[in-house]
C-alpha cells in the first residue's frame, strides 16, 4: 500500500484556500455577474455558475481539512509529536546587535510547524471552516456579491492556516495581519450600509492598536533572544538561561505584556473589545467563522504558543488572568439586556474568550485550548443557528419581535438548544467540561485564587441566564413576529441544517475528550490533555482534596441551572417581570443597555479627546509654528530682497546712471555742433582755418 | 596799359577762392557745391602756375597738372556718390542729408 507522507506536505494545506480565493477574486465575476447594488433578496441569475462557486470554495477547504487530518494522524505517530518543515528562508539575514552585545542575524523562515497545539487549531479552522462554508452556500444564496463573499472567506482560511501553522512569530504575524484584513473586508461586506463600513473600520483600527504591541513584543524578543522561531525561542527560554521574573518586572515581563496587548486586540479583551460586537454587521457566517470560532481565538493561540515565555513571567500571567476575568463578567453583564440576537452572542463570545484568558493566566494552557475547541463548536453553532432564525424571519434580528418559533423551525431550534445547553454548562455537554476545568484551575492553580473563581462562577450563572433568555425570547412563549414576517417563516434548506446538525453533535460530545480527572475514566476520555501535554511542559498541579473539586463542580452546575431557571421564570412564566425590573432598576438597566458607555467613553477620550485634540493641536502647530516659520522665512527673504533691490536701484544703478549722466552733460555742448549737415562741417573748417590764419598773421 | 603781374594773378586766385568757399558754404545743391570745389582747386592752380611763371621753375606747372587730374577723379567720385545718394533719397540738396552725426 502506498502511504502518502502528509507531514512533509503541510505547507500545501493553506495553499488550497488561497487558490480558491485567487480564482474567486480574479474570475468570480464571470461566474456570478449579478450586480452588487441589487443587495440582499435579489434573485440570482445563472444558478449553475453560482453553484460552481458553491462547489469550488467549500471544496478547497475540504481538501485542506483532509490533508490536515492526514498530517495530524501521522504527527501523532511521530516521537515528540512535532514536525517542522522549512520550505525556504523568507527574510534573509539582516544583521543587528542583540541586547547582550552579540551581533546576530534576523532570519525568518517560510516554514511550518505541526505540533499538538497547531494540530488542534488546523482541525478547528478547516473542519469548522468547511461546515460554515457549506452553510454559507445556502445562507448567501440570495445575496449579491456571492463570489466576493466566498473569495474573502477562502482568503481568510488561508491566512488563518498561515497563522496557526507558521513556525515563527514573523510568519505568524503575516497570518495575523491577513486575518485582520479579511475580517475588515467581511465585516464591511455590505459596504453600501454605512454602519457596516464603519464597523469594519473600527475593527481594523482597534486591531492595529493591539498589533503595535505585538510588533514591539516581537522586536523585543528578537533583541533579547535573537530569534523568532518557536522551537528556538522555547529552547532558549526553557534552557535555564533565564530565571522566572517572580519578584520584579523585567525585560521578559515587558515582552510577554506587549504580546498580550496584541492578543487583547485580536481576541477582543478589555480594553480593546468594543470592535467585536460591532463586527456583527457582517454576514452571519462571517460572525460564526471569524468572530466566534477562529480568528478571535488567535490571541489565545498566540499566548498558548508563547507558553514558555508566560511561564517565566508570573506578573504578566496575573494580568492576563485578571483581564480575562474582568472581560468575562463585563461582557456577560452587557449580554443580559441586549435585544439583538447576534449582539447577545457577540458579547457571549467576548465573555467566553475572557474565560480562555483566565485559563491562560493561571497557567492551564491546555484548558484554554480545550475551551477554545469546545467553544468553536457551540459558538459557531449558535451563530449559524441565529443566522438560520434571521434567515427564516427575512432579516429580523430583534428578539422582541420573535417568539414561539420552535415548532416552525424545528431543526434550528433543536440544534440551538444543544448549543445553549453546552455553553450554559450542563453536565455531559461540551461547555461543561471545558468551563468546569477552567473554574477548577482558576481556584486551585498556584496563580489562581478564590476571587478569580468567584468571578468565573458568577459569569457562568450570567451566561446560563442570557443564553436561555435568548432561547425563550426566540423560540418559546407567545409569538411577537409581525404578521408580514409570519407568512415568510420557513425552515432553512438542507445545506444549512446539515452543518448545524454536525456542529450540534460536536457541541454535545466534543467535551468527552477532556473529562475531569476526578471521574477516573479511561485515558481516551482525557485525550485532550494528554495530546497537548508535549506542547506546554506544564508542571503538575498541586493535589487538592477530591471533595473540594466535587463541591466546586456541583456549585457551577447549580449556578448554571439557577440561571436557566431564572430565565425560564422571567421569560416564560412571569413575562412581566423583566419590564418591572428594568423600571425599578432603571439606572443599572440603562448602564447595561448602553454597554457601560464604553463606546462613548472611548469616543470622548480617544476619538474626540486624543484623536481630534491631537489633530487640532497638530493643526495649530502646523499653522502657527511650521507655517509660521515658513511665512517668517518668506517675510524675511522679502525684506532682505527689498533692501537689496533698494541698494541695487539707488546705489549701484545710481552710480552707473550718474556716470552716464555726467558724460552726457559734458558732451552736450559738443553734440550741438554735430548737426549732420556737411556744409556746417565745412563751415567749421573754414572758421578753423581763419582762426589759425588770423593767429599767425596777427602774431 | 599795365603789365599783368603776379599780384594780379594772386588777386584773381584769391577772388576765385573766396567765391568757391562761399559757394561751398552757402549753396544747397550738391552739384553746385562740387562746382564750387572746382573753383577753389582752380584758384590754387592759378596760384601754382603764376608762381611757376614768376620763379621760372616748372615744378608749379607739374603740380597744377596733378591737381587737374585729382580734380577729375574727385568729380567722378563725387558725382558717383551723388547719383547713389539720389537713388536712395531722391534729393540733391545737401541740407536734407544730415545723417553724419551722433
Amino acid at each position: 500500500m502506498v502511504t502518502m507522507n502528509f507531514l512533509d506536505q503541510i505547507g500545501w494545506i493553506p495553499l488550497f484556500p488561497l487558490l480558491g480565493a485567487v480564482l474567486m477574486l480574479a474570475f468570480g465575476k464571470l461566474l456570478d455577474p449579478q450586480r452588487e447594488e441589487q443587495g440582499p433578496g435579489a434573485a440570482g441569475q445563472g444558478p449553475a455558475l453560482r453553484g460552481l462557486i458553491g462547489l469550488i470554495c467549500p471544496g478547497m477547504v475540504l481538501i485542506s481539512f483532509l490533508l490536515s487530518c492526514g498530517a495530524v494522524w501521522q504527527v501523532a505517530r511521530t516521537p515528540g509529536r512535532i514536525h517542522q518543515v522549512i520550505q525556504f528562508t523568507w527574510v534573509a539575514g539582516l544583521p543587528f546587535q542583540m541586547a547582550n552585545g552579540h551581533s546576530a542575524l534576523f532570519q525568518a523562515d517560510w516554514g511550518f510547524l505541526l505540533d499538538p497545539l497547531s494540530a488542534v487549531m488546523i482541525l478547528i479552522v478547516t473542519g469548522i471552516g468547511f461546515l460554515i462554508h457549506v452553510y454559507s452556500v445556502g445562507y448567501m444564496a440570495h445575496d449579491g456579491g456571492y463570489y466576493r463573499f466566498f473569495g474573502y472567506l477562502n482568503l481568510f482560511v488561508f491566512f488563518m492556516l498561515m497563522l496557526v501553522l507558521a513556525n515563527n512569530y514573523a510568519l505568524l504575524f503575516v497570518g495575523w495581519e491577513g486575518v485582520g484584513l479579511c475580517s475588515y473586508l467581511l465585516i464591511g461586506f455590505y459596504f453600501h450600509k454605512k454602519s457596516a463600513a464603519d464597523a469594519g473600520k473600527k475593527a481594523f483600527v482597534m486591531n492595529r492598536v493591539g498589533d503595535a504591541g505585538f510588533i514591539l513584543g516581537m522586536l523585543l524578543m528578537l533583541w533579547v533572544l535573537g530569534t523568532v522561531r518557536f522551537t528556538d525561542v522555547n529552547a532558549l527560554l526553557r534552557g535555564g538561561g533565564f530565571q522566572p521574573e517572580v519578584a520584579g518586572f523585567g525585560v521578559l515581563s515587558a515582552m510577554s505584556l506587549l504580546m498580550f496587548v496584541g492578543a487583547t486586540g485580536k481576541s477582543a479583551q478589555v480594553p480593546l473589545y468594543t470592535w467585536l460586537p460591532d463586527a456583527m454587521e457582517g454576514p452571519t457566517p462571517v460572525s460564526a467563522l471569524i468572530h466566534a470560532a477562529t480568528m478571535v481565538t488567535a490571541g489565545v493561540y498566540m499566548v498558548a504558543r508563547s507558553a514558555a515565555l508566560f511561564q517565566l513571567t508570573p506578573g504578566t500571567s496575573m494580568i492576563v488572568a485578571t483581564i480575562g476575568a474582568f472581560t468575562a463578567i463585563l461582557a456577560a453583564s452587557i449580554a443580559l439586556v441586549q435585544n439583538d440576537i447576534k449582539r447577545v452572542l457577540a458579547y457571549s463570545t467576548v465573555s467566553q474568550l475572557g474565560y480562555m484568558f483566565v485559563a491562560l493566566g493561571v497557567g492551564a494552557y491546555w484548558v484554554a485550548v480545550f475551551h477554545l475547541f469546545t467553544h468553536a463548536f457551540f459558538k459557531a453553532l449558535l451563530f449559524l443557528g441565529s443566522g438560520s432564525v434571521i434567515h427564516a424571519l427575512g432579516g429580523e434580528q430583534d428578539m422582541r419581535r420573535m417568539g414561539a418559533l420552535w415548532k416552525r423551525i424545528p431543526v434550528t431550534h433543536g440544534t440551538m438548544l444543544a448549543g445553549s445547553v453546552a455553553i450554559a454548562g450542563i453536565p455531559g455537554f461540551a461547555g461543561f467540561f471545558s468551563k468546569d476545568e477552567i473554574l477548577w484551575q482558576a481556584y486551585s492553580a498556584p496563580n489562581g485564587g478564590t476571587i478569580l473563581w468567584m468571578v468565573g462562577l458568577a459569569t457562568a450563572g450570567l451566561t446560563a441566564f442570557y443564553m436561555f433568555r435568548l432561547m425563550y425570547m426566540t423560540f418559546y412563549g407567545a409569538s411577537r413576529v409581525t404578521a408580514e414576517k409570519e407568512k415568510h417563516i420557513h425552515e432553512s434548506p438542507r445545506v444549512m441544517t446539515v452543518p448545524l446538525t454536525v456542529l450540534a453533535l460536536g457541541s454535545a460530545f466534543a467535551g468527552w475528550l477532556g473529562t475531569p480527572k476526578l471521574w477516573h475514566l479511561s485515558a481516551s476520555f482525557r485525550a485532550f490533555e494528554n495530546w497537548l501535554a508535549p506542547a506546554f511542559a506544564t508542571a503538575e498541579g498541586v493535589e487538592h482534596l477530591a471533595s473540594a473539586e466535587w463541591i466546586l463542580m456541583g456549585l457551577s452546575v447549580a449556578v448554571a441551572l439557577a440561571g436557566i431557571g431564572v430565565a425560564r421564570y422571567f421569560y416564560s412564566i412571569r413575562t412581566d417581570i423583566p419590564e418591572r425590573l428594568a423600571q425599578t432598576w432603571r439606572p443599572v438597566y440603562t448602564v447595561l443597555y448602553n454597554k457601560w458607555y464604553v463606546d462613548e467613553l472611548y469616543d470622548f477620550l480617544f476619538v474626540n479627546g486624543l484623536g481630534k485634540g491631537l489633530g487640532r493641536s497638530c493643526s495649530a502647530f502646523d499653522r502657527d509654528v511650521v507655517d509660521g516659520g515658513v511665512n517668517g522665512a518668506g517675510w524675511l527673504t522679502r525684506f532682505i530682497s527689498w533692501l537689496s533691490i533698494w541698494w541695487d536701484t539707488w546705489i549701484v544703478d545710481g552710480a552707473v546712471r550718474l556716470t552716464s549722466f555726467l558724460v552726457k552733460a559734458l558732451s552736450y555742448p559738443v553734440c550741438v555742433l554735430q548737426t549732420g549737415r556737411v556744409q556746417a562741417y565745412a563751415f567749421y573748417v573754414v572758421i578753423g582755418f581763419l582762426a589759425f590764419f588770423g593767429y599767425y598773421v596777427t602774431r | 596799359m599795365y603789365p599783368v603781374t603776379t599780384i594780379h594773378y594772386l588777386a584773381l586766385s584769391a577772388a576765385l577762392l573766396l567765391i568757391g568757399t562761399v559757394g561751398v558754404l552757402t549753396r544747397r545743391n550738391i552739384v553746385v557745391i562740387l562746382m564750387s570745389i572746382e573753383l577753389i582747386l582752380n584758384a590754387v592752380n592759378i596760384n601754382l602756375v603764376a608762381f611757376s611763371h614768376a620763379f621760372r621753375a616748372v615744378n608749379g606747372q607739374i603740380f597744377a597738372i596733378f591737381v587737374i587730374t585729382d580734380a577729375v577723379a574727385e568729380a567722378a567720385v563725387g558725382l558717383g556718390i551723388l547719383i547713389a545718394l539720389f537713388r536712395n533719397k531722391e534729393t540733391v540738396l545737401a541740407d536734407e542729408v544730415d545723417l553724419l552725426k551722433w
